[in-house]
């Protein structure tokens, strides 16, 4: 797992290896200056000679000197390092969920995929640069600490060493109990963040039941659960600190009174006084080693469960993939479906699409009613392979959807979704979502046929004007025809529409279709619609209900054979007859 | 908004807020822990010379060779120190679990505080600000606080206390020296202040950019569909990249300074140590008469000697070492303030001003009409009026509608609703149709107090709705939205949040009339299937079925339907309609729709353009004038 994450690094080795190598050298002049200070205060306490205590000095300011840029080189390219890793990590996770279909977004929720491409992987961040920094320099000290310790007390040194098997145990114990504290605290601050996000979404609606109170309530609670599961995982992990000084006091006392009495009753002929002396100052630096590299341990415990996490999305494999030798020519709009069935996961019973057998010749306009709930738009999603079918097969060009490159596949095929997205940036980038390299001339023009050039006219700034996120700054009729316009915009083989003229008047609906008769001939269309006038026309008209298609024909033959058509159609015209 | 608070306050304030709300937070726990670290700090300290004395002791004895009479000296040094470090290790157990536990209690409270300002926060907020820029400050800031809670203060604590003894120690052995460690402390003190100053800059830029990720990664994810359909998943690698990148650098830039800035200070005090043993060398050399607190105290300026020079060698570099270990804590700490301060941001944003003080409450009507006030739930409601002079009146709820010229605009100089006046009386159905942007949807917005008039008057029951409380008139207007969001739980729950009262048996009496009783019951688990993320499992006709539900269990005098049935087949939409039409007999509906077969059957429609009404009338009405409506209604036909 950490090795599949290190492979982020990738660029950044230079910095990280660069740190590691300055650490040394900062370490080792760390280490000999104790060596050069004794010597100064020998010195000083001999005859003072001022002009070796300068010499002396100088040396000294330089090692500073020396030790000063190497710890500021480390520091600079730890920083460097660690924030490259990150950058490389968070595009990577990035890019993979950029790859993954719907499927594979679900089985994670899309308020987890946020959490995990920021706050963890900060935590990653942090941990990798603690270790880089602390990891070479903690162990460089110890070993360092230890030789010299040995060479000072000699086998009474081996106290210190005794208490490291002690020490990795409690570390052990602290980390396999903390891991599952902090795995399920995880798993509930995703559920806190999903419950904030919906939240935000949900504003109106909160505010329009006067519900601030009942919200603030629910959080409450929630956020009253993860701070007691909090609140046990650090206490877990704070265990360590005192486990530290456990084993530095046992080792004070022993070194103490095991070396008094060594020393007295060998009459000093072991050790003398001033190397149990220094014995003890190198004691306490082992410690003080172990308790950083402890610290880290920590440090990493903690971000193991994001590093979990992070590699989770990492592993995940697409479960849509391009096929070998994918065709990347689709020769015309036609589209076939057989036999297909369909159901969102493996787990439920219910299928939302059952046997579904159609084709429809390229050129086509073919419209879609149904019920609520009757899987419309399920059918058209299995077009440009936002899902793949469960059973049987969907062609388009007469070619198995699934031998296409999937990008291939979707430019010649243009959806317009139900729920309509726009992103923030001007109109003008909203369309070229459509076709990057348009002209201004062919943006005015998929907005005229659309029925959109008009009232992006009315606006101060045109198609310059900006889009809110969610494009809460335009009607609900304008971003469908904005939406409708974006998609025309890729000359597609194949445009679907799915419910999305539902907020546009009926006038400028007709328009729309006037239109598409007029300027696109040549395109496949597929129209969700909720009324029949907007389906009228078309060459096909398909009932479907739950999830199997009831009746096809066109508008004429639907009435003479379909009596749920003749009573939809009889409940849309009715009403208006009778008032005119 | 964001302008004015352009002028960034000084660096400590965010910091200084953030510990007063600690103490605040807690006002006991907090000085007991704060007095175990400063015990810990203590027993931390004094066993270093207990061991000077034990080895002076050993110094003393080994010659002799005398265990016997040694131990005697040694042993009850040794049970001191035992002593100590037993004391010294339960103070650490104690402040380790207490800051466990206030770090989390903190966190959580802040979270809190965020929550509740955010539940308080008007919603011109969320319309002008990306979405997961507010969630980054429930993931990203708070995350940022904890290091510097459960950590830097502690340290923070600690060393300060060493800091100070240790000066003060040295103040005892010599001034002159002390002068040349306080110039070095200058020293340290301009560089942290300008490496730290630089690295807060560049945290606070990190925490912004973060938030910038965030916001993106959140747009993006809720647009994923979009992405595929148009094959943009490079294009927006490519936007990440950018963002990411920036990210980088600022996060990059904020440790490197932080970074940095630990060995800086380590070693300006080894250049410090140097100085100090060159100028006492000088010191002793010419036997310059020592002035120190313990000369003063005994009155009697000796001169610099070795004796004095080495302990305070010593003592220096203890010190320089303790200056360095709050110099390790400077990222935590600068990352945390920039977190805190935009957490203090979101908490100090005006909130939604309420100077409404009518309310709604139950009521009981005796036979002459007279109304009581009663804790019981009625089913019928009052508005209370309390009056200047301290007495009350009530008057019926009963959900008549008026605007007066009303003109709106939601940046100032854009006025997007000229004139508007009309009056809705219990019972009638008043239909807004027009082309879209027609400033429909913003008349809504207005009737709930989303957003405030810019002139004019709207009342409701004779009541201007500025002088109602927002929470009442909010709750007697009930609301359908075009755009349809459920929260996570059940069907059941959902349609409750309604009236959180109500019981399974009138939500499903609800859901049958909204026409959802239907597919809801062929759910797998039927009224308890769960909905998660805004009901994904469900169509969109399905939820707005279940929306209208919502808003139907609430039995409100007004109902605002916004294009509430846009995506419910014409066939269900009829079975909705009948419900709604019983539901709402003999109370005021408005209907926002473009299918007009939705809103035909108005008693009054008014066709808007451009933010005016242009026409209003039946039905029968409008099709006679031959206007706007007439042609919105037989455009479709005219064309074939």
């Amino acid at each position: 797992m950490i090795k599949r994450l290190l492979a982020s690094v990738r660029e950044y080795k230079r910095p990280s290896i660069l740190s590691f190598a300055f650490i040394v050298g900062e370490v080792i002049i760390e280490c000999l200056i104790p060596f050069i200070t004794a010597d100064l205060v020998n010195r000083l306490k001999g005859n003072i000679d001022m002009k070796s205590l300068l010499l002396t000095g100088t040396l000294l300011v330089f090692m500073a000197v020396v030790s000063l840029a190497c710890g500021g080189l480390a520091g600079y390219a730890s920083a460097k390092a660690s924030s490259g890793f990150a950058k490389n990590l968070r595009h990577d996770v990035f890019d993979r969920v950029q790859s993954f279909s719907f499927e594979n977004i679900d089985k994670f929720s899309s308020s987890s995929l946020v959490t995990r491409l920021t706050t963890d992987i900060s935590n990653v961040q942090m941990a990798y640069m603690m270790a880089i920094r602390v990891a070479i320099r903690s162990p460089l000290m110890f070993i360092f600490s230890v030789f010299m310790a040995y060479v000072m007390g000699g086998a009474l040194a081996t106290a210190f060493v005794v208490v490291i098997p002690v020490l990795a145990v409690g570390l052990f114990i602290i980390a396999k109990k903390a891991m599952p504290a902090f795995h399920s605290v995880f798993k509930k601050y995703d559920k806190l963040n999903e419950s904030v996000e919906e939240n935000v979404r949900a504003m109106r609606v909160v505010k329009g039941f006067a519900r601030e109170e009942y919200e603030k309530k629910k959080f409450e609670a929630a956020a009253e659960d993860i701070r007691k599961d909090f609140t046990r995982a650090e206490r877990i992990v704070a265990v360590n600190h005192p486990l530290m000084q456990v084993c530095l006091y046992f080792n004070m006392v022993f070194v103490l009174f095991v070396g008094a009495k060594t020393i007295i009753t060998s009459r000093g002929s072991t050790i003398d006084v001033g190397q149990m002396s220094a014995m003890l100052t190198y004691g306490f630096q082992i410690l003080m080693s172990l308790m950083m590299l402890s610290m880290i341990y920590v440090m990493i415990t903690i971000s193991l469960e994001s590093m979990r996490r992070i590699s989770e999305v990492l592993q995940e494999k697409p479960s849509m993939s391009n096929p070998d030798a994918p065709v990347t020519e689709i020769e015309n709009g036609s589209i076939d479906f057989k036999n297909v069935s369909f159901k969102y996961s493996k787990k439920s019973e219910n299928y939302a699409l059952s046997d579904v057998n159609l084709h429809i010749d390229s050129g086509m306009t073919v419209g879609i009613l149904g019920g609520t709930g009757s899987s419309k738009s399920t059918l058209v999603q299995l077009i440009p392979r936002l899902y793949d079918t469960t059973e049987g097969s969907v062609m388009v060009g007469g070619k198995d959807v699934r031998s296409y490159d999937i990008a291939a596949l979707r430019d010649s095929v243009a959806m317009v979704l139900q729920k309509n997205q726009l992103f923030s940036g001007t109109i003008k980038d909203n369309l070229r979502w459509g076709n990057e390299s348009a002209t201004d001339e062919e943006l005015i023009e998929a907005c005229q046929l659309a029925q959109a050039d008009e009232f992006i006219r009315l606006f101060p700034e045109g198609y310059d004007t900006y889009i809110e996120q969610g494009g809460t700054n335009v009607s609900g009729g304008q971003k469908q025809r904005l939406c409708i316009a974006r998609a025309l915009l890729k000359k597609p083989q194949i445009l679907i529409l799915d419910d999305s003229t539902s907020a546009v008047d009926t006038k400028t609906d007709a328009l729309i279709r006037k239109g598409f008769r007029e300027f696109i001939p040549e395109t496949t269309k597929l129209i969700i619609a909720q009324r029949i006038a907007s389906v009228q026309d078309a060459d096909m008209i398909i009932i479907l209900d739950n999830g199997r298609i009831i009746a096809s024909g066109n508008h004429d033959e639907l009435l003479a054979t379909s009596p749920i058509y003749r009573e939809i159609y009889e409940e849309q015209t009715n009403g208006r007859a009778e008032n005119e | 908004m964001n302008n004015k608070k352009m002028k960034r306050p000084p660096m400590g304030d965010g910091l200084k807020r953030l510990i007063s709300m600690l103490i605040q937070a807690y006002p006991v726990l907090l000085p007991v822990t704060g007095a175990c670290i400063i015990l810990s700090s203590i027993t931390n300290a004094l066993p270093a010379i207990f061991q000077q004395k034990i080895l002076a002791d050993i110094g003393d004895y080994w010659e002799s060779g005398n265990w016997a009479a040694a131990s005697k000296v040694i042993l009850p040094k040794i049970f001191i120190l035992v002593g100590l470090y037993i004391l010294s290790l339960i103070s650490i157990v104690l402040y380790t679990q207490f800051m466990a536990y206030i770090t989390q209690g903190f966190l959580s409270k802040m979270r809190l505080a965020l929550f509740d300002k955010m539940q308080n926060l008007p919603i011109r907020y969320f319309d002008t600000n990306k979405h997961g820029d507010i969630m980054s400050r429930y993931t990203n800031d708070i995350d940022a606080l904890r290091q510097l809670i459960s950590q830097a203060l502690p340290t923070l604590l600690q060393t300060i206390i060493l800091i100070v003894s240790v000066f003060f120690i040295m103040l005892y052995y010599s001034i002159w020296l002390t002068l040349v460690v306080i110039l070095g402390v200058f020293g340290i003190m301009f560089v942290s202040g300008r490496a730290g100053g630089g690295s807060a800059k560049y945290f606070i830029r990190q925490q912004k950019s973060l938030g910038k990720v965030e916001g993106f990664v959140q747009e993006m994810m809720n647009g994923q569909k979009v992405i595929k359909v148009f094959n943009h998943e490079d294009l927006c690698r490519e936007d990440f990249d950018k963002i990411n990148e920036e990210l980088y650098n600022d996060g990059f830039r904020a440790h490197a300074y932080a970074n940095i800035l630990g060995p800086v200070i380590q070693n300006i005090g080894n250049i410090l140590y140097v100085l100090l043993a060159v100028v006492g060398g000088v010191l002793l050399l010419a036997k310059v008469p020592n002035i120190s607190l313990s000369a003063l105290f005994a009155g009697a300026i000796g001169i610099v000697t070795i004796d004095i020079l080495i302990p305070f060698l010593n003592m220096a570099k203890q010190f320089t070492g303790n200056v360095n270990q709050l110099a390790q804590q400077i990222n935590s700490v600068a990352m945390a303030i920039a977190g805190a301060e935009r957490i203090f941001s979101m908490i100090d944003e005006q909130p939604e001003v309420d100077d409404g003080y009518v309310t709604l409450v139950n009521a009981e009507y005796d036979k002459d009409g007279k109304i009581t006030e009663t804790e019981k739930h009625t089913g019928r409601w009052a508005w209370k009026h309390p009056h200047g002079d301290g007495t009350l009146t009530y008057s019926p709820l009963e959900g008549n509608v008026e605007l007066l010229d009303v003109d709106f605009a939601y940046e100032e100089g854009k006025t997007v609703l000229h004139n508007i006046s009309l009056t809705a009386k219990p019972g009638e159905k008043i239909a807004f149709v027009g082309a879209t942007g027609a400033g429909k949807t913003t008349i809504t917005n207005l009737l709930n107090r989303f957003y405030d008039i810019e002139d004019g008057k709207i009342r409701y029951d004779n009541i201007n709705i500025n002088k109602i409380r927002k929470a009442d008139l909010r709750q007697s207007l009930g609301l359908v939205l075009q755009e349809t969001n459920l929260f996570t739980g059940t069907v059941m729950d959902n349609i409750r949040y309604g009236k959180l009262d109500a019981t399974d048996e009138q939500c499903k009496t609800a859901a049958k009339l909204a026409g959802a009783d239907d597919f809801i019951t062929r759910l797998p688990d039927g009224y308890n299937t769960m909905l998660e993320n805004n009901g994904e499992n469900l169509s969109q006709g399905q939820r707005q079925l279940i929306a209208i539900a919502r808003a139907a269990v609430a039995d409100p005098p007004v109902m605002i339907m916004d294009e509430a049935t846009s995506s419910i087949d014409t066939h269900t939409e009829q079975i909705v309609q009948r419900g709604m039409d019983k539901l709402m007999e003999g109370r005021t509906v408005f209907v926002i729709a473009h299918r007009l077969s939705t809103v035909k059957n108005s008693d009054v429609i008014m066709v808007l353009d451009h933010g005016r009404i242009i026409e209003r009338g039946t039905h029968e009405q409008l099709i006679e004038q031959k206007g706007q409506y007439y042609k919105l209604y037989t455009g479709a036909f005219e064309l074939e």
